[in-house]
């Protein structure tokens, strides 16, 4: 047999590739940093698998669940707010086990480089009693896949797989293996184990719990679990990246590096902690791993020591276990870069405008959660998927009809269709009457464009029904429903006057597409400096695009500059002109 | 060898990501064990972004730490200053002479630093190069993080011949013979 193949990968494309070497037939998934890779090298298997983008994790996790029980392996992806939406089904398909090997990836975010907070899964799947596996590089994110496949069969449970921002989107080696396909588990009826009505359940409570007894007790020996015996004066336990950390700062520790973190392997700790004098359990966010240890008797420091808050690393350990200040130079101080709206982005058109009305908006979660800082400052609430419309609702009950004539509701499609959907059909059935903006840029955005229910095209790149906005929303019974071209100022504003002086429930979807969607060539603006009045109207949207000269003129950079054109049409002068093709 | 620390750092949308691919690909035709950490998601949106390049005998933790870069390639001046406290005493600094407003110093809550490049000679050991209109003069203003790989080339271990075979399979096809000028751009100054 030749060498294999040694290729490097993303962590994402790992668990992809884990997945299809390990035969999975179904996958479903909604994007969320840092999990929506996985997905989108999933689909380059799609000959020998099925990958779909779903409306939310919720239905994601329960076609995985459908999969599994009609005896194929399968798998559903999210970031780890997303779990909280897959919770229903998950705490639930955990009472049932599984059929073909169910495996949810959930991608946790320590740090918070693009999320709303900083849970900590594994204290989610302790609730749930779902066993996890913990992968430290891309290797293992590919090796552990496969093995919670076959621990799924095995056991009967279904696994999560945990991964953090750090693993995600790191590359590393990894080698490649064939896939291997086990034959479909045939169905065969048996209510007890998938009715999960209360006489159902509470046998299943008493078995699964056994299974995860099982579980732990082998845990002792499986091969995810293992003990690298160095010096015995600094014990470490650790999983995940952190173990890439505890190796670069401690390489001289002994170390029992844990690829399942829960069940934990109680025996094997039990005894490492008897061989080392000092004992550290080093684990980003919860500690969930110390405090087992602990209620065991066992002597060991942690967050005494460590933070619960933002991701570690091998100075931080340094400082911490050794007492070393690593030698470097200060920091300078310098002005923070914070993600901003692209130029050209159809949503700071809209901003522009409902700053100009004086208007808050509940916000929710994209690109367009950014209409938060200044110079927009219109969003005031962020909260979680859908909550901008049924926090807008909470506000009218709380305040009366009045109260939020200033007040809008902004959402993008794929956060509408997500789960805002419900919120909607929560204001008409309850009697609201605030106006909702679907800023609909034809993609999900921030995640990096993956297509939805209303793109008209599917994961696997298959053309399909895309779903009608404006129609779903009368179907719901909104009776205004208007649409609008997000760089359409006159339109946009008279719309938004009209619609939130309205004693009834509106929506309005400006529809434009995101600009990073289009790789064609755009056109360029210039500012004409001898026009330029120096009045800073142009630079109220704050297009990165633009910076005001020394002398108070205004330059475009022809670098960034997409020509979306509403800086154009903010200027009273002419002094910013469209630049002539022939000129470029 | 000892594990060879580089770091990309720029702003979002500046191709940092392409960067680090080709460093990768270098890495593993060399032989070595390699790890990159980039950034996706809300940070790449017009944000402060770095990408960590290890590659050695074998690596552990696929980031970089303070005072311990052998070489930064900084693709606008405010992110050399930002992360030049991670080099290392020898370590090299690539900034390509090129500022990006943030926003806070678009809406005038803080101002962008003065004489950066002047002040970081002091500390550091500096190349810069004005990228941005070099790519410019080669057709293509975005090719200009190839010219500064090319500096950062001369501060690395390959040969020109292996910088060439990776860029011809990490970039597009319509591309390869622009993106290759650019880099001999950075690499003969």
């Amino acid at each position: 047999m030749s060498e294999p193949k040694k290729v490097i990968m993303l962590g994402n494309e790992a668990i992809a590739r884990g997945a299809y070497e390990a035969g999975v037939k179904v996958s479903a998934a909604y994007p969320g940093t840092p999990s929506t890779e996985i997905s989108e090298y999933l689909v380059q298997y799609k000959e020998d698998l099925y990958c779909e983008w779903s409306p939310n994790e919720k239905v994601a996790t329960e076609v995985a669940i459908g999969a599994s029980v009609a005896g194929v392996r399968a798998m559903s992806c999210m970031k780890h707010v997303g779990f909280n939406v897959a919770a229903d089904p998950a705490y639930t398909v955990s009472y049932m086990g599984v059929n073909g090997g169910l495996v949810i990836v959930v991608a946790d975010d320590p740090g918070l480089y693009s999320s709303q907070n900083e849970q900590d899964t594994r204290m989610v799947a302790r609730a749930a009693a779902l066993p996890v596996l913990e992968p430290s590089d891309s290797q293992e994110a590919k090796d552990y896949m496969k093995m919670a496949f076959e621990l799924s069969e095995r056991f009967d449970r279904p696994f999560i797989l945990r991964t953090t921002t750090r693993l995600a989107h790191s590359q590393g080696l990894v080698e490649l293996m064939d896939r291997t396909e086990p034959e479909d588990k045939p169905y065969i009826k048996d209510i007890r184990k998938t009715v999960m009505m209360p006489g159902n359940a509470k046998p299943r409570h008493v078995e699964i719990e056994k299974r995860n007894l099982e579980l732990a007790k082998a845990a002792d020996t499986l091969s995810v679990n293992r003990v690298e015996m160095k010096n015995t004066e600094i014990g470490v336990i650790t999983s995940g990246i952190p173990y890439q950390y505890v190796k670069e700062a401690l390489p001289e520790a002994s170390v029992l590096k844990l690829g399942m973190v829960n069940p934990l392997p109680r025996k094997m700790i039990e005894e490492f902690a008897s061989k080392v004098d000092t004992l550290y359990v080093v684990e980003e966010l919860e500690p969930v791993i110390e405090e087992q240890v602990k209620s065991w008797g066992i002597a060991a420091v942690g967050k005494e020591i460590f933070t619960i808050q933002g991701e570690y690393s091998a100075n931080m350990l340094r400082r911490a276990i050794l007492g070393e200040e690593p030698s470097a130079a200060e920091p300078a101080t310098v002005p923070g870069r914070p993600p901003v709206l692209c130029p050209g982005c159809p949503h700071r058109s809209v901003y522009y405008v409902l700053n100009k009305l004086k208007l808050h908006a509940a916000g929710d979660i994209g690109c367009y959660t950014l209409g938060a800082v200044a110079p927009l400052s219109v969003v005031d609430t962020t909260i979680c998927m859908g909550a901008s419309i049924s926090s807008l609702h909470g506000m009218e009950k709380a305040k009366g009809k009045d109260y939020i004539k200033n007040w809008v509701a902004v959402i993008g499609d794929s956060t509408f269709l997500h789960t805002g959907v419900n919120s909607l059909m929560n204001m008409m059935y309850n009697r609201a009457t605030g106006t909702v903006i679907i800023l609909d840029n034809s993609t999900t955005g921030m995640t990096g464009h993956q297509d939805h229910a209303a793109t008209g095209k599917t994961l696997q790149g298959d053309p399909t029904y895309a779903i009608d906005i404006p129609a779903l929303c009368r179907a719901i019974g909104v009776k205004h429903v208007t649409e609008v071209n997000a760089f359409d100022l006159e339109t946009l504003e008279r719309t938004v006057k009209e619609e939130t002086a309205r004693d009834e429930v509106s929506v309005i979807i400006t529809k434009t597409p995101c600009v990073l969607l289009s790789k064609a060539k755009k056109p360029l603006y210039t500012v004409h400096e001898d026009r330029c009045r120096k009045c800073g109207m142009c630079m109220k949207p704050g297009c990165p695009a633009m910076t005001k000269n020394a002398d108070g003129t205004v330059y475009i950079d022809d670098t960034m500059c997409t020509g979306c054109g509403l800086c154009e049409s903010l200027c009273k002068f002419g002094a910013i002109e469209l630049v002539k093709e022939e000129n470029r | 060898m000892a594990v060879k620390n580089i770091m990309i750092v720029g702003v979002g949308g500046q191709g940092t990501l392409l960067t680090s691919r080709i460093l990768g690909g270098l890495a593993i035709a060399g032989g070595y064990d390699v790890k990159l950490s980039e950034v996706h998601g809300m940070a790449q949106r017009g944000g402060s972004v770095v990408t960590f390049v290890r590659y050695g005998e074998k690596v552990a933790e696929p980031v970089v730490e303070e005072g311990q870069a052998d070489v930064i390639i900084a693709f606008e001046q405010l992110e050399a200053l930002r992360y030049a406290h991670f080099l290392k005493k020898d370590g090299a600094l690539i900034i390509n002479d090129w500022k990006i407003d943030p926003m806070p110093v678009v809406t005038g809550a803080a101002q962008y630093p003065e004489h950066i490049i002047e002040n970081l000679k002091e500390k550091y050991k500096v190349y810069t190069v004005n990228a941005t209109e070099e790519a410019k003069k080669l057709g293509n203003s975005r090719v200009f993080n190839l010219i500064v790989l090319g500096i950062a080339a001369q501060h690395m271990d390959f040969s020109k011949e292996q910088w060439y075979n990776v860029i011809e399979h990490t970039v597009p096809q319509k591309t390869i013979e622009i993106n290759k000028k650019a880099f001999d751009v950075g690499f003969e100054l």
